[in-house]
């Protein structure tokens, strides 16, 4: 048997084919690859350097967390919606127990709900953080990772003294909350904002004006306000096209609409601008906790809840500004413990759909850039 | 706005509120021009998701769900529509660029097809795999056996 992998002499006189074939090339990125976030395997196809079109296979980490909420009571899936997007857990907690508090008519207590803006706030900002050093450590600078992951250690001790987890918190519970602030919660959450203002200048300082990143970012992935409407993209993407949207605003839940902030907005629609975007909401973010933190009022943490929780039948589509865009839950009731429908509207999901168009006409390189600024988790991609 | 779509199309729109939030259950067969017109007079321009929930003791045994959303307005609207086990529905991706790994996955978790998808196929689970696990005579610990014997060399994934 001749050796499979042995090859075959080139037969220079008479080619069937061009020696150096100068047809579009398709080669696959991932699944296992250090730059897509993931698990996620991106099928190129290129002109030389040149991306003509991708496909995006995606799955890998699918779990059938929809399934598994029609077969556990609500107050059993909750910690299941931290294992979406792990690293913003406590925003999915929030969606998911305003949408079952919504469909049982009952209201948290403000004292919990100003604990839980301030603590979906600083999970805004690990979400953030996050994506700024492994974004920016794809591109090649791998200091500002080493600068985010320091200051996010921070926030994750103060989750990590409140429920005693830090990443899947499951901070929340229908109805409120199960603790207690800790004794000087609110003296270290200011703390950490006095410590935080000033890092975030110097991570812009690092990136900012570097012209190596603004030549690696600038017209990178544009895409447009109406496409970004088409195609159904949401959160810091969308605004840095120019679309003046955020949840937190436009359809404002929880006590978001007692808090002074702006929403930053791009022109350009380039990963440069998103990345100015997501920056300035840090400061915003930093705002808005600075506010919650003065005006916690005292009282209970928890509503009047049955120990047996039953919502009538009905359904309900409730969703929030999850640090990459419209969280949504849709839960069907049928009067019974345990839901009939969980369907979970994902924003990384729906996102994720825009890389084809972002990538088309970009050099190979650049997909890793518009991977990474859309800003992707895999467990939530794939649920 | 529903009393306006009531008029043009009479029964076939029953328009609801539960929970302070608007939706409207329409017959199967209104479906993509109600959906047109949702999208170009009403300025629902924002496809928000697509989902279906299945009732098993019911004739018409899959409620289709649209959410949409319409940025001038600043509203949302619910749009439902009960069909049958194997009728299809017309797709809505020229509607909603947006809408198109919506349908795949509404396809891929309850195996409904939507006429004229560009490219109607599974998006979580691998291309082979038999059933569909949102349905709800799917049972939680079921698999596809074979699959997983083929492509992962194992007995079972359990």
């Amino acid at each position: 048997m001749t050796d499979p992998n042995a090859l075959s002499p080139l037969d220079l006189e008479t080619p069937e084919k061009p020696f150096l074939d100068a047809n579009e090339l398709v080669i696959n990125m991932g699944p296992q690859h250090p730059a897509t976030h993931g698990v996620l395997r991106v099928i190129l196809r290129l002109d030389g350097e040149k991306v003509l079109g991708l496909e995006c296979v995606i799955g890998y980490l699918h779990r059938g967390v929809e399934k598994i909420g029609e077969n556990r009571t609500y107050a059993m899936f909750n910690p299941y919606v931290d294992r979406m997007d792990y690293v913003a857990a406590v925003s999915n907690g929030l969606g998911y127990c305003e949408a079952v508090e919504k469909l049982l008519n009952v209201e948290a207590p403000p004292r919990a709900q100003y604990v839980r803006v301030i603590l979906t706030e600083l999970n805004r900002l690990t979400s953030h953080q996050l994506w700024l050093g492994t974004h920016a450590l794809d591109i090649g600078a791998i200091t500002p990772l080493f600068y985010t992951f320091r200051d996010r250690e921070e926030i994750l001790k103060i989750f990590e003294k409140y429920c005693g987890a830090r990443l899947t918190t499951h901070a929340f519970r229908i109805g409120g909350l199960q603790y207690e602030t800790y004794s000087g919660f609110e003296q270290e959450v200011k703390n950490f904002l006095n410590f935080f203002r000033p890092k975030i200048d110097e991570y812009e300082e690092l990136l900012t004006t570097n012209r190596i990143w603004v030549e690696r970012t600038k017209k990178v992935g544009v895409i447009s306000g109406a496409d970004c409407i088409a195609l159904g993209v949401t959160g810091p993407v969308l605004r840095a096209s120019g679309v003046k949207w955020d949840l937190r605003k436009a359809q404002p839940y929880s006590v978001y609409s007692k808090f002074d902030f702006e929403i930053p907005t791009g022109q350009n629609g380039d990963t440069y601008d998103r990345y100015l975007v997501r920056m300035a909401e840090m400061r915003q973010s930093v705002r808005i906790i600075e506010q919650a933190v003065e005006a916690i009022p005292e009282g209970p943490i928890m509503a009047k809840v049955p120990k047996v929780i039953k919502p009538p039948v009905g359904e309900i589509y409730h969703s929030i500004e999850a640090p990459k865009g419209e969280l949504g839950y849709f839960i069907v009731s049928d009067g019974s413990t345990q839901p009939y429908r969980v369907r979970v509207r994902p924003p990384s999901f729906v996102n994720l759909q825009a890389l084809d168009v972002m990538c088309r006409g970009a050099m190979v390189a650049d997909v890793v850039a518009v991977i990474g600024t859309l800003d992707i988790v895999l467990g939530e991609v794939d649920r | 706005m529903v009393a306006k779509l009531k008029l043009s199309y009479g029964s076939g729109i029953e328009a609801l509120t539960y929970l302070g939030q608007n939706y409207m259950v329409v017959d199967r067969s209104l479906i993509p021009e109600l959906l047109e017109i949702l999208r170009s007079d009403e300025q629902f321009d924002y496809c928000v998701d697509i989902t279906a929930v299945h009732y098993r003791e019911r004739a018409k045994q899959f409620d289709v769900i649209w959410v949409l959303y319409s940025f001038p307005r600043n509203q949302r609207i619910r749009v439902k529509t009960p069909i049958a086990d194997g009728e299809s529905l017309p797709t809505s991706v020229p509607i909603w660029p947006g809408a198109n790994w919506l349908e795949r996955e509404v396809y891929d978790m309850f195996g409904i097809k939507f006429d004229g998808h560009p490219d109607l196929k599974r998006i979580l689970l691998p291309d082979g795999w038999k059933g569909h696990p949102l349905r709800k005579d799917y049972g939680i610990l079921q698999q596809d056996n074979e699959w997983v014997q083929i492509n992962l060399g194992i007995e079972s994934g359990q």
